[in-house]
């Protein structure tokens, strides 16, 4: 083959590339092939989320019954030990709730910033290759944040369909079919999208850290005697 | 080779690392110009500042002074875009370790350098069987790295290597991890790549074969060039001409 290099004095151009569906590829490719780490990442985002997700859930429905004005429905709910609204007020989290589910999402993050810390120095050798192939930092950023997105975007999707679920049938224990009767269902939809939201935040913030290191790495670094 | 042109040229590398306190001088001014399409071999103890010098050509580190070219082009002033197209287009590195991306099927792993240098997909699966092919590989295209025997990996790397029709391969002791008939095999390949292709090779290592087949070594110690010998003199002051693959 003929060597095409015979006029190069001047400056090479700046053309390298990474297609966004390919980055996509890749990265499933690494999720798919990883999938162990993957579920111990998304795990605890599952769990986080579920508990969130139940914690709003369960205030709706406990809203829905409230307004209901049924007094049995109503006594039942103070007998559960909720703390009742007054008149005419929606039922919010109690602070005791909130501060769980606050420390529940701190752990989440903290969770997945070591998990994925992991990840990158497992994964040192392939960014150092791949570097040395011609990558930039900002692809290997790129391909970190759309696996944790997709990490995100599952995880906190059966972490919301789970919470709803499980804070329904509960209510459907405690109070019967009227838990139901009285609950806004756009709410909880709402509820869940929102849960799914602040999922893949989560884990996109969670990943930032790690992502940056593994991005800017230098080649060098990365080829040094590391399996 | 007709075309005497210069494609690496190393002009008074000096490089220092700190080490805590002390400053360790790896590299104390080397000299070195290799001409296209050459088979080079370094050789040297390890601590020698081999790995040093042959970081400084692939530009995966700067020099604390003095210049490398590849090209004529000053890679030091390069910036990181430059840097990345530099070593997507110009340099396939071969490594010790092989460091096949293990996700990756062998076919995706020779067409990833091509995806980064904007090749479309077919153009580039293409590509990758064809190299495939030239290592023997082609019907493998599907497998794993895991899959793979260390020196089917190599040859994977080595694929790899060529995707993007380098000026220059860098090859840091690439039967270093291999037995000997694999290493053979590697050896081999990067000959009649040299030859066919017109590649530049450099290659660090301590295989005496791969000497064999070099048209030059360079001998490095303590952080200089210690001696540079062509084939000729080097069959001599080894005692054996080893012509077999020629």
């Amino acid at each position: 083959m003929v060597q095409k290099n015979k006029s190069k004095s001047t400056l090479p151009e700046k053309q390298v590339v990474l297609p966004f569906v390919k980055s996509i590829e890749i990265a499933i490719k690494s999720i798919r092939s990883r999938i162990f780490r993957t579920l111990i990442t998304t795990m605890s985002l599952i769990l986080a989320i579920s508990f969130y997700s139940y914690i709003k859930t369960n205030s709706h429905i406990i809203t829905g019954i409230f307004f209901s004005g049924d007094k049995i429905a109503i006594q039942t709910l103070s007998h559960q030990g909720y703390e009742l609204p007054d008149e005419g007020e929606a039922y919010t989290t109690t602070p005791k709730e909130r501060w769980i589910l606050f420390l529940s999402l701190l752990v989440c993050v903290v969770g997945i910033v070591n998990t994925q810390l992991m990840a990158v120095s497992d994964r040192f050798r392939e960014i150092g290759t791949m570097k040395c192939l011609g990558a930039l930092d900002r692809f290997i950023l790129r391909l970190f944040l759309i696996e944790a997105t997709l990490q995100g975007l599952i995880g906190s999707a059966i972490g919301a369909l789970a919470g709803a679920v499980i804070s329904m049938t509960g209510s459907l224990i405690k109070f019967g079919t009227m838990a139901f009767v009285f609950v806004n269902l756009n709410d909880i939809v709402i509820s869940i999208a929102a849960s799914v939201f602040l999922g893949c935040f989560l884990s996109i913030v969670g990943v930032l850290y790690p992502a940056l290191l593994a991005a800017r790495m230098r080649p060098v670094e990365a080829m040094r005697g590391r399996d | 080779m007709t075309t005497a042109t210069n494609i690496v040229r190393i002009s008074k590398v000096i490089k220092d690392f700190k080490l805590s306190k002390t400053i360790v001088h790896v590299l104390k001014g080397v000299d070195l110009e290799i001409k296209t399409g050459e088979y080079i071999s370094i050789m040297g103890p390890s601590g020698s500042g081999k790995t040093t010098l042959f970081n400084m050509i692939g530009g995966l580190d700067k020099p604390t002074s003095g210049s490398v070219f590849i090209d004529e082009i000053d890679i030091s002033q390069l910036d990181a875009y430059e840097l990345a197209w530099l070593r997507c287009r110009k340099i396939g590195y071969i490594f010790q370790t092989f460091n096949i991306i293990q996700v990756m099927t062998a076919l995706e792993n020779v067409t990833l350098p091509m995806i980064f240098a904007g090749v479309s997909d077919d153009e580039a699966r293409e590509k990758g069987m064809d190299l495939l092919d030239i290592v023997g590989l082609k019907k493998r295209f599907q497998h794993k790295p895991f899959e793979l025997s260390g020196g089917q990996q190599q040859r994977v790397a080595v694929a790899r290597a060529l995707a993007n029709d380098p000026a220059i391969i860098l090859a840091d002791e690439p039967t270093g991890n291999l037995d000997l008939t694999t290493g053979d095999e590697i050896i081999k390949l990067l000959k009649m790549l040299s030859r066919e292709k017109g590649v530049t090779i450099i290659s660090a290592t301590h295989d005496l074969k791969m000497l064999n087949v070099s048209d030059r070594v360079i001998w490095i110690s303590d952080g200089r060039i210690e001696k540079i010998e062509n084939r000729d003199e080097l069959s001599i002051s080894l005692g054996q001409i080893g012509e077999k693959w020629e």
